[in-house]
């Protein structure tokens, strides 16, 4: 197997044995990037000099037994994670200034693992988009077929991963955006348990949504990386003190008597046939694998769409309030008076689709309109996470698809910004309810990937990754590379 | 405008004022409410404030502890309910002083619901006055603009600086009730050590919310609220003004709109800040980025015994312990220091006959007055508690009068010398030896044969005259009621 298709587990086994320095591995995957960027445009920042200086230091811990678990593996970051001393723009013009001064606790905590950072993913403008249209940087284009989108927000991230251009990248998810791209891209995407990774320097679109988390190849891998990730964190409140399993050791764990549970609401109108088929032939992986499968029905399921796009606006109206141009990122040239400064930052920083989630947010949260939109959509929040709860009494796991169809073509959706939001159907009642929530490959329809969904109860990663792991044991799906990047 | 019009107090005008009150006090924790930076005041600008004051991307707050601490001691100390769950939220609104874009503050459900306060009116009722709620929140930050020509400032050192703002029920009826309620409150939230009440530094700040009603009415007038009175005198005067311009406006056909309006104490007016219209939606909602508060009722019992003696019932103590009058036992007990002051004052002197209203009279009088003239505060008291008791000691035991003690302390005050050797230097021992009394006495006498003649011919007015005499020729020393008796037995012959 060629280097750059490793695993992470392959990889710091081969750094360890000494097969390649990190420094190597790092200039094997720059190169790889600088290659792709042209086509894929996966990256906002590819920071070299960082990362050979990173990677020598790795070298040194290996050469002297010590590092840390993940020492001298490259990986990239989603450009909403704060690093120190590299641009972090989330995506948007108004950021295209900000040099953070300071480590997101994700980066913080890969970092002290030894992981060794590459550069920063392209994604949606402030994590808002499905299809990473909405980058100032420029869409991504999907490894698969540079015609379609990667999907998003975290396109950049699942692309360069699905190209083999980082082993893992991390990404986040407030409505699907870890598991979208990574389902159109054919890679493994874990969105964790609200609260199992913190959110400090994670800018934030939607806080009571939001959650980092990653795509790798494989199931193995986001356990080795969510193990380094996971954790309290007394800078964010909304991180949970929850002991971090080894979910490593967990994986192989027998599935004879799982029980899986079928969405129904998921199979219903607007699935692609050739999607079903990938999704029932994965079931059929599991049946031999002594599971057994039964249809569940969560009846709010379908309000989850109409609630979240009144929740995560609200949200972010208010949490994009800080972008004035008074402190950092973009100001405009001149301003008259403090309204122009505000006026002029603001519209000339945020893109279409930014500005459109904060009118909707703003507007949902406004006097008289409150409890109409907002107080109600937090009802309908509640009622799904009932419905998953009821239904994690019933089964261990809920299974069905990432996405409707797989990759369409960039453009497709951009004039549409409804059908635009219902590629993420079957993701957002996860966030809805903080549960996790993976996408592994389960096949593909004409050449595309196409994802498979488990959903887990809170803190349920382990089993989670154990189910998908088992699978990518039994089925190759997820070592496929798009031709142009073996 | 009118001479002030008390609508209220004097009850004549046919005026009812309605106030209600709400005083943001900022809590003196070591570090801000959702940030470790500190709170210190004075520090140059911006020294004070980390990545989450700045409201940098990515940054989230977290609650200190301490400040839910002291939300609660205030809560137990009114008798308020302390909510066993209460909630952040965030009131958005975009000035340049407030770096989120929103301020983190508690909406639907404060930390604390309904308690109350007593105050004691001019008549000597107690009025109690309800406390609907009290909330904590994060200060803004300041907005400099002197010496920046062409722009403005920003300084965030008192950004996220912890807040309680306490509202009032529209329970006071005049300013001077207004006063004596912020007075209550500013006593008691230095008492319970929450809160240092320094006003100038704005630790201590209130707004009004003013309205008139006809004597009788039942519906509350139009209101008004008056922003960031930072001083009992310009709340009375504001507050005043106010009812002055709302009565004026309505009896001369005009309506009073409701509106934000700031009081100006060089011109000594309130004007217009903006009007409802022009109000912010601050569309509050719960701040997604932090917990609810869930107390519990140990929490709640731990704080409970931290609670010190508060004012209320130190000075029912004062009345009880030391028969005390209600007034004095108010007075005294109005902060906690001036009240230690007095303990220890007493404690020392009590074994030597200095009773507690004698006590009471010195600190409430000479030393009051002492501290008023050069504005200390009774902890930077030129004169100790022990000076003070080593004074009256000297009342108690006849060595000095009243009336030369007064002097003493002066000689006290000035020059830091105990009271014994003000006594000594000065030679202001009072004269008790009987015979030294009659020897003066009887050279008086000698030397005022007429007016002893017309004393006793039945001229008794002439007694004082004698006692002047003897006490000028003793340089005020005899001892009064000694004289006194002496004269009446030798003047008759």
């Amino acid at each position: 197997m060629t280097t750059h298709s490793r695993t992470i587990a392959q990889l710091a086994q081969g750094l360890r044995r000494k097969e390649f320095s990190s420094v190597e591995l790092t200039k094997l995957f720059l190169a790889r990037i600088q290659a792709s960027q042209p086509v894929l445009n996966s990256f906002i920042s590819v920071t070299a000099e960082h990362a050979l200086q990173a990677a020598q230091a790795a070298d040194r811990d290996l050469a002297s037994g010590r590092g840390g678990p993940l020492a001298g593996v490259p990986i990239a970051h989603k450009d909403i994670f704060c690093t120190t001393g590299v641009k972090t723009s989330c995506g948007s013009r108004m950021l295209d200034n900000f040099v953070s001064p300071y480590d997101a606790t994700v980066v913080a905590k890969l970092k002290t693992a030894g992981a060794v950072m590459l550069g920063k993913t392209n994604m949606d403008e402030f994590a808002m988009g499905s299809s990473n249209e909405t980058s100032y940087y420029g869409p991504v284009r999907n490894p698969w077929n540079p015609n379609l989108v990667p999907g998003g927000s975290s396109g950049g991230s699942a692309a360069a991963v699905a190209a083999r251009l980082a082993p893992a990248a991390t990404a986040t998810d407030t409505g699907g955006s870890i598991r979208q791209p990574a389902a159109l891209c054919g890679v493994t995407g874990l969105k964790p348990t609200y609260g199992r990774v913190s959110r400090y320097g994670m800018i934030a679109f939607a806080s009571s949504l939001d959650q980092g988390g990653v795509v790798t190849t494989t199931a193995e891998d986001a356990a080795l990386i969510l193990r380094e990730m996971a954790g309290f964190d007394p800078n964010d409140s909304t991180s949970v003190d929850v002991p971090v399993p080894d979910y490593v050791a967990g994986l192989n764990a027998p599935l004879a008597g799982l029980k899986i549970g079928l969405l129904k609401e998921f199979f219903e109108k607007g699935l692609d046939p050739e999607v079903e088929k990938c999704i029932r032939a994965a079931l059929s992986v599991y049946g031999t694998l002594g599971a057994t499968v039964r249809e569940v029905s969560l009846p709010n399921l379908p309000l989850s769409v109409p609630a979240y796009y009144v929740v995560a606006p609200a949200e972010c109206s208010s949490n994009l309030a800080r972008f004035d141009g008074v402190r950092f990122g973009h100001r405009c040239e001149q301003p008259r008076d403090l309204m122009d400064l505000y006026k002029r930052s603001r519209g000339e920083g945020f893109g279409a689709e930014v500005k459109r989630r904060i009118m909707t947010g703003t507007y949902v949260l406004s006097a008289g309109y409150y409890d109409a939109y907002y107080l109600k959509a937090q009802k309908v929040r509640q009622l799904i996470a009932n419905d998953f709860a009821r239904a994690f009494k019933e089964v261990d796991v809920l299974i069905g698809p990432t996405t409707p169809t797989p990759a369409f073509a960039i453009g497709a959706k951009t004039s549409d910004p409804i059908t635009m939001y219902l590629n993420d159907i079957y993701t957002i009642g996860a966030n809805l309810a903080g549960l996790p929530a993976m996408s592994i490959p389960c096949g593909f329809v004409q050449g595309l990937p196409v994802g498979l969904q488990i959903v887990s109860p809170q803190f349920g990663e382990e089993r989670m990754l154990n189910v998908a792991h088992l699978y990518q044991r039994e089925t190759d799906w997820h070592a496929r590379v798009p031709e142009s990047f073996k | 405008m009118n001479a002030v019009k008390e609508a209220g107090a004097g009850g004549d005008s046919g005026w009812e004022t309605v106030i209600g009150l709400e005083i943001h006090a900022q809590l003196s924790t070591q570090s801000k409410i959702f940030s470790a930076s500190a709170t210190a005041y004075g520090a140059p600008p911006n020294a004070q404030a980390n990545l989450v004051d700045l409201g940098y991307p990515g940054v989230l707050p977290v609650l200190n502890a301490e400040a839910v601490r002291m939300a609660v001691k205030l809560g137990l100390a009114i008798e308020a309910s302390v909510c066993r769950h209460s909630v952040f939220a965030r009131k958005n609104y975009f000035y340049p002083d407030l770096p989120k874009g929103y301020q983190i503050s508690q909406y639907e459900l404060p930390i604390v619901a309904k308690g109350h306060i007593d105050i004691i009116l001019d008549d000597g009722a107690v009025k109690r006055v309800g406390v609907t709620r009290a909330h904590l929140e994060e200060d803004a930050g300041k907005s400099l603009h002197e010496g920046l020509p062409g722009v403005s400032g920003i300084d965030l050192n008192r950004a996220g600086t912890p807040l309680i703002e306490i509202v009032s029920e529209p329970d006071l009826r005049s300013a001077k009730e207004a006063v004596a309620y912020m007075k209550k409150i500013h006593t008691l939230v230095r008492y319970l050590e929450i809160c240092d009440g320094n006003m100038q530094e704005g630790s201590f700040r209130c707004d009004a919310n003013v309205s008139v009603r006809r004597r009788g009415a039942e519906k509350f007038g139009t209101r008004a609220e008056i922003k960031n009175l930072n001083s009992f005198r310009f709340v009375e005067k504001a507050i005043n003004y106010e009812v002055s311009r709302q009565i004026d406006l309505i009896e001369s056909g005009g309506k009073v709109v409701q509106e934000t309006r700031l009081y100006d104490p060089d011109k000594g007016e309130t004007r217009s800040m903006r009007s409802k219209e022009e109000a912010n939606d601050y569309r509050y909602f719960p701040d997604p980025d932090l917990l609810p508060v869930e107390l519990d009722d140990t929490f709640i019992e731990q704080v409970r015994k931290t609670l010190p003696e508060l004012p209320d019932q130190k000075a029912a103590r004062f009345c009880a312990q030391y028969g005390l009058s209600a007034y004095d036992a108010g007075v005294l007990s109005a902060s906690r220091e001036l009240a230690a002051y007095y303990e220890e004052v007493l404690a020392l002197g009590a074994k030597e006959g200095v009773d507690a209203k004698l006590a009471a009279n010195w600190v409430m009088g000479e030393l009051a007055a002492a501290l008023n003239k050069e504005g200390l505060e009774i902890t930077a008291s030129k004169l100790s508690s022990s000076s003070l008791a080593a004074l009256l000691k000297r009342i108690a035991d006849k060595t000095i009068s009243g009336k030369i003690a007064k002097e003493v302390f002066e000689a006290m005050w000035a020059s830091g010398a105990s009271a014994d050797a003000v006594i000594e230097e000065k030679g202001l021992r009072q004269i008790t030896d009987t015979s030294a009394i009659e020897k003066a006495i009887d050279e008086v006498m000698a030397k005022n044969p007429g007016q002893l003649a017309e004393y006793r011919s039945g001229k008794d007015k002439l007694f004082g005259f004698f006692v002047g005499q003897v006490m000028k020729a003793t340089q005020g020393k005899a001892n009064p009621a000694q004289l006194n008796d002496l004269l009446k037995k030798k003047l008759p012959g």
